[in-house]
């Protein structure tokens, strides 16, 4: 609960400092319309990796998840001639790529952090790679623009249909992790592995499935980022996300529902800082360097202020292996 | 028996980097490069001639010492994946004393070196405070600084330091605080020297020092250094300060201690990923001060190598990289190395 009134307290403030923001010709119209789509890939991210987590698994490797998929999505988007395909595409790669470090962490009884490094550092070297042996050209890709996921016209302004779809996944990943048999289980298969084995469920396959629906969620975020927001790809795209989606998680003690609240209030940060670096009257006076640095600062203070030490699963992070 | 057992980290860290390269080749051949030339130009250009093995030499001398940020991390029980950030800061610090103050010959050499060292010590002392006061996941917190360092340094850059009419990069350090080159043909200069007795000194602190010794068993078995009255907080803080000392060297190192810019790229290009690619480093070498050393050789062999391989193949010097991260991602899996055992004994 602490969580959440921590949630609204800083949304009040937010709503407070609207006229503030209007005066100095920063729309908070524009801000939330920047800050739901920012929101989107965190709370995708951070709703599936409540669940992994959940289940007893740490996925560090969302950051290089996110790059892969945003790339290999626009690959499926120009295949496919339709940004949907490549959202599609981008969860199939991250679904495998959570997969795989899934199996390696269960089977391979790997330190995951330690194997979700190995995939960030892959991702460093692999996407740049990418950008050149696909479309020939270092760095930075733009497609056509007809393949952009089309925004509908909402109350709140242009609103992206997966931004939507992140609200939906983070309602349906409370209710099953909450109100279900398997939700259940996925909470019993982090706190007492042997438990669950004993009662004759297979600790591994809970745990693969949850590691494949986190990086699925993931690569959607990911293939999101240049297919739903920004309108190219460059090889740094991710941008140090996949670790503000874990500050997401570790900020909800990992409930997806105050994630997605999470995923707002770094959204919004991220959206302000969008939104300051193309403002005329403000970007000329505030250092493009500094606003960059807002999302990365506000991450910093938040997991510093306000995490201290969350209780999470027993087993998180560790392998389960009969006695 | 014990000779076979000291043996095995080397055989396994040896089998993963030949995994890595095989995997490697085949993402090459998928990508419709011929993996075998790509291969030959990557060794010929790592070894080929006298200068492309001091260029090696050149290369693994920044990936010791953030290989080393991160093993004593790990040794402490912390993943420190902050090298990036300390290093930035480290060459940040390094161009500001040897590029605009003007000191003494020799003292200058020592400032310089020092104030890169210092300059990325307290950039770590950011995770190191809000971990061992707040709790704060030193993997988030360590990736946070790692961006506002950039962005940080980029700044400071562009508007302290730039050189007068080329804004592409900062003021080059003053011929008082250059290393000396040590061969014409390469790019090697006589930090390398500094950057291993910095490594074997860290070394001697840990195996050989009261707070060295606390600082392992920390990571060893925390509930233990607790019974045995270690503090945490002051463990925390001290690995943290090695490793940004280590971090901020291998920044400074990339200025004063390599020829032809002797200076800082404003997009911060010629120091950008070192710290990231000490993380592999530090596995290959089990997180061990010495191993680092040796798996520098290695990695700068890829790094020297791949510019060849960019060259004559057209496959990408950054592709090392990824075969940086398929290295740790098999390294992690101990289990893994069990069952292949097993395998070959039956």
């Amino acid at each position: 609960m602490k969580g959440w009134l921590w949630a609204l307290v800083v949304l009040a403030a937010l709503a407070a400092a609207a006229p503030a923001l209007d005066r100095v010709g920063l729309p908070p119209a524009s801000l939330l319309e920047t800050g739901l789509l920012a929101m989107t890939p965190l709370a995708l991210a951070a709703v599936g990796e409540c669940l992994n987590e959940k289940a007893g698994l740490v996925n560090i490797g969302l950051e290089g998840i996110f790059a892969i998929s945003a790339t290999v999505g626009v690959w499926f988007a120009e295949a496919g001639r339709s940004g949907y395909a490549g959202l599609a595409g981008g969860a199939v790669v991250g679904a495998l790529l959570g997969l795989l470090l899934g199996a390696v962490s269960v089977y391979g009884r790997a330190d995951q952090v330690i194997a979700g490094m190995g995939l960030n550092l892959f991702a460093l070297g692999f996407v740049p790679f990418l950008l050149i042996s696909l479309w020939a050209f270092p760095g930075i890709h733009v497609f056509p623009n007809e393949l952009m996921v089309p925004r509908l016209a909402t109350p709140l302004g242009q609103v992206s249909p997966v931004t939507l779809a992140a609200v939906v996944v983070a309602l349906l990943a409370h209710w099953v992790l909450h109100h279900t048999v398997l939700g259940f289980r996925i909470r019993a298969v982090g706190e007492k592995p042997e438990a669950v084995d004993v009662a004759g469920l297979r600790v591994d396959r809970l745990r693969l499935l949850t590691a494949t629906v986190g990086g699925a969620l993931a690569g959607l975020g990911g293939a999101f980022l240049p297919l739903g927001w920004f309108g190219a790809l460059v090889k740094e795209i991710s941008a140090g996300r996949g670790f503000i989606a874990l500050a997401c998680v570790v900020f909800a003690g990992l409930e997806p529902s105050l994630a997605l609240g999470a995923a707002l209030l770094f959204g919004l940060a991220d959206g302000f800082a969008s939104a300051v670096a193309v403002t005329p009257g403000v970007k000329e006076r505030v250092p493009f360097y500094f606003v960059a640095m807002i999302p990365y600062v506000v991450t910093l203070a938040v997991v510093a202020a306000v995490i201290g030490r969350r209780r999470f699963p027993s087993t998180v992070g560790r392998p389960y292996a009969r006695e | 028996m014990t000779a076979s057992r000291a043996l095995r980290p080397v055989g396994e860290s040896l089998a993963t980097v030949a995994l890595g390269l095989v995997a490697g080749g085949l993402l090459v051949w998928a990508f419709g490069y011929p993996p075998l030339a790509a291969y030959r130009a990557l060794f010929v250009g790592a070894f080929g001639t006298r200068a492309d093995v001091l260029e090696t030499l050149a290369f693994a001398t920044p990936l010791m010492l953030t290989a080393l940020t991160f093993a004593v991390g790990v040794r402490a029980g912390l993943f420190n994946i902050g090298a990036e950030g300390q290093m930035y800061l480290g060459a940040i610090g390094a161009t500001l004393v040897a590029g605009m103050i003007p000191l003494p010959a020799g003292v200058h050499l020592v400032a310089a070196t020092l104030a890169g060292m210092v300059a990325g010590a307290v950039w770590s002392l950011v995770p190191a405070v809000l971990k061992a006061w707040r709790g704060a996941h030193e993997v988030i917190s360590t990736i946070m600084c790692n961006w506002i360092a950039l962005h940080l340094s980029m700044y400071l850059a562009v508007n302290f330091l730039a050189e007068p009419g080329r804004a592409e990069r900062t003021v080059p350090a003053l011929p008082s605080a250059r290393y000396p080159v040590l061969s014409e043909e390469s790019t090697l200069t006589a930090v390398l020297f500094v950057a291993v007795a910095f490594a074997l000194s860290v070394y001697a602190y840990l195996w050989g020092t009261r707070a060295g010794y606390e600082l392992r068993l920390a990571g060893e078995n925390p509930e233990a250094a607790r019974y045995a009255g270690v503090r945490p907080g002051r463990v925390v803080t001290l690995s943290f300060v090695i490793g940004g000392l280590a971090a901020g060297l291998a920044g400074a190192s990339q200025v004063i201690g390599r020829p032809p810019a002797w200076s800082l790229y404003a997009t911060l290009g010629n120091v950008a990923t070192l710290g990231f690619d000490g993380i592999g480093v530090a596995l290959v070498g089990r997180n061990h001060p010495v191993g680092g050393i040796l798996a520098a050789l290695l990695f700068g062999a890829l790094a020297q190598g791949g510019r060849l391989m960019e060259y004559e193949v057209g496959v990408l010097s950054e592709l090392v990289r990824a075969l940086n991260g398929i290295i740790v991602f098999a390294l992690a899996a101990p289990a893994l190395w069990g069952l292949l055992r097993r395998r070959v004994a039956s």
